[in-house]
């Protein structure tokens, strides 16, 4: 055997009698729930609204929940609605609950958001392992992840375009009934103006069709002409013009005779280095003399912005990191209680485990 | 030495970057925090509106980037509950909507229980089209959004009366991770119709330096990554504390409400290590140098 396995071999091992040791101690990695009992009523509500200034008087429906005052002072409905929800919560909650009374059933240990701790945990490790070399369990969290997301994506694009903007507007009473109740009747009739759509989004997908794949440039080509419009007009807007109208500013600030000399340093610096990046990017004159010293100002400006970027990066990615570690120190291995959401206290939890 | 640090092999630098972060995070690690004008600039904007007014808070997130926008989701969140605004939540990530659900549960449900979904706050949810959803809801909103995230009717949704559109909101605040986000806010809301849409925001680092051109005319004020979070809690925390009583029995500030904060210890702690890292790369690359010319 390898000394680089070997290590890793008492690594892991070391590492998973840890674990069983504590999670069989009851000090790590479980989650409890409560379950909530939800009923709601409908009630008739005049709306708040106004249309040009007067009360338009007109009754909408909504739901409420039962015990809330709205229920009592306004006129319920015959309909209503009960289901439970599993509500997570501290565990300190559990073992309060339990010491109070040893019976209750209130709160208990939930097997599902126990199962959703532990995967995470070991998928972000499995994740962090690629930083020692690749290996098959990054690969798999990978590869879990991608999946995830496109599915994610597909199931959320149906539920939140077709059916609501798609189908809803072209055959609202059957989706209603089907899919969405609550679905606003627009004076009942069907706005056949999104047959188009419909049609764009069949002809895209004919490229999977094995013949007639060219159909499918048309939606595209349609797509890509809206899009280059759209973001040609809002990048000349906000991007070229909105932007020479920023550095239209005052070189010295002043206000009844009194010069504010950072405010004016500021000014100054924004112009000048806005002018000397244009010169450096202005390619028909040779770079020579003073036009070549204020194109290596702008370089320097440039390299300055570069670098204020990187820094906000590895901010960033600092930030990922000690969110995720966050996560396995508390959530998962309970070594840290910031929001003190567990009875037994990080001294004594490791206290334990060692003894 | 010299060869030993020219041939290091970078899962060290790896294992250093670690515990740079991680021993910050177990030991507790903390440090005073000061606003800047930009998090003053965005807290001003948020502060100055009259209670009950309308305030738009796009979540363009996911979990991925829920370490670095969270916090400030969460803070954006609680002063507008504090200042008794009405709430109107949406998004144009897909898992926009469960950092919504997160927020509502973390900070509305337990600590506003008073305010009603509906009338107080409400989460219109997804909807896919990147900055064609921008342009389509500053001019109709319930062209696109004809039922709340919860398929609940639009129209009877009472705080949505006399909303028609994103101009109908007395400030946006946008939390973004990227595409679609602040920029596309900038480019087809607030410079669209100046004055009438005031955008506010936060954003990763990533994307920070980019936000800086638009201010302060077409976006009033931007929290940069966590850092900008940290300073704009403390500034909520400052004037509007929140306090729960720790497992010690003393009065403390609520833990969720300082997350940001608590995270600069390690953004520190792993900064300087960077600058270490930094200056130590540098002289190996000119002593090499020096040498190559010697030789």
């Amino acid at each position: 055997m390898k000394t680089e396995t070997l290590i890793w071999t008492v690594v892991l091992v070391l590492a998973g009698a840890w674990l069983i040791l504590r999670t069989s101690q009851g000090n790590m990695g479980l989650a409890y729930e409560r379950l909530v009992e939800k009923q709601f009523v409908r009630v008739d509500d005049i709306a708040e609204t106004y249309t040009d200034g007067e009360p338009t008087g007109r009754m909408i429906e909504r739901w409420v929940p039962a015990d809330s005052p709205e229920a009592s002072e306004r006129l319920p409905g015959t309909d209503t609605i009960e289901w439970t929800e599993s509500e997570r919560v501290a565990p300190r909650m559990f073992h309060e609950a339990e010491a109070t009374d040893p019976q209750q059933a209130d709160i208990r240990f939930s097997f599902r958001h126990t199962l959703g701790l532990w995967v995470a945990a070991i998928f972000t490790l499995a994740i962090f392992s690629f930083l020692y070399k690749d290996n098959p369990l990054y690969r798999l969290a990978e590869a879990v992840v991608v999946g995830v997301s496109a599915a994610y994506w597909m199931v959320v694009g149906f539920w939140t375009t077709i059916v609501p903007n798609l189908f809803g507007k072209l055959f609202p009473p059957p989706i209603k009934d089907w899919a969405m109740p609550d679905l606003p009747l627009e004076q009942g009739y069907a706005r056949w103006l999104y047959l188009v759509p419909l049609i764009l989004g069949i002809m895209l997908l004919w490229r999977l069709a094995p013949k007639g794949a060219w159909i499918a440039r048309w939606p595209l080509a349609y797509i890509i002409g809206t899009t280059a419009g759209l973001r040609l007009f809002s990048h000349m807007q906000a991007d070229f013009v909105a932007q020479i109208n920023n550095v239209i500013i005052p070189l010295v600030e002043r206000e009844g005779g009194v010069i504010f000399f950072w405010e004016s340093l500021a000014n100054i610096t924004i112009i000048l280095g806005v002018l000397a990046c244009l010169v450096y990017f202005f390619f028909s004159i040779e770079h020579k003399g003073v036009f070549g010293k204020t194109a290596r100002v702008g370089i320097w400006v440039l390299m300055i912005t570069f670098g204020a970027s990187f820094g906000y990066t590895v901010m960033g990615r600092i930030a990922l990191l000690a969110i995720r570690l966050e996560f396995l120190f508390d959530d998962w291995l309970w070594l840290i209680d910031p929001a003190g959401r567990r009875l037994v206290g990080v001294a004594t939890s490791l206290i334990m485990t060692i003894t | 030495m010299f060869e030993f640090f020219k041939t290091l092999d970078r899962r060290w630098i790896f294992l250093l970057m670690l515990l740079s972060v991680a021993v910050p995070i177990l030991l507790q690690t903390t440090f005073p925090e000061k606003a800047s004008a930009m998090a003053q600039a965005v807290f001003d904007e948020i502060d100055k509106l009259p209670e009950g007014s309308k305030i738009l808070l796009p979540f363009d997130f996911d979990p991925a980037s829920e370490g670095e926008l969270g916090p400030m989701a969460t803070a954006f969140t609680y002063h507008c509950a504090m200042k008794k605004h009405k709430m109107y939540f949406m998004a144009l990530w897909p898992v926009g909507p469960q950092m919504i659900d997160e927020a509502i549960n973390k900070v509305i449900r337990p600590d506003f229980p008073e305010l009603r979904y509906g009338v107080d706050y409400v989460n219109l949810g997804f909807k896919p089209g990147n900055e064609g959803v921008i342009r389509v809801v500053v001019t109709d909103l319930k062209e696109l959004y004809t039922t709340d995230d919860a398929g609940t009717n639009i129209n009877n949704i009472p705080m949505m009366q006399g909303v028609d559109s994103v101009r109908d909101c007395d400030l946006v605040i946008n939390v973004s991770a990227g595409y679609p986000g602040n920029k596309e806010w900038v480019q087809y809301a607030s410079t669209a119709y100046p004055g009438e849409i005031i955008l506010v925001g936060g954003c990763t680092g990533v994307q920070a330096p980019q936000m800086y051109p638009y201010i302060p005319n077409q976006m009033k004020g931007i929290l940069g990554a966590i850092k900008g979070a940290a300073e704009y809690e403390k500034l909520v925390m400052d004037h509007y504390p929140r306090h729960i009583t720790n497992a010690e029995g003393d009065q403390a500030l609520d833990p969720k409400y300082t997350e940001a904060l608590r995270r600069m210890g390690p953004q520190l702690i792993a900064h300087l290590l960077m600058i270490v890292l930094i200056i130590g790369g540098n002289i190996i690359f000119f002593v090499e140098r020096h040498r190559g010319m010697q030789a």
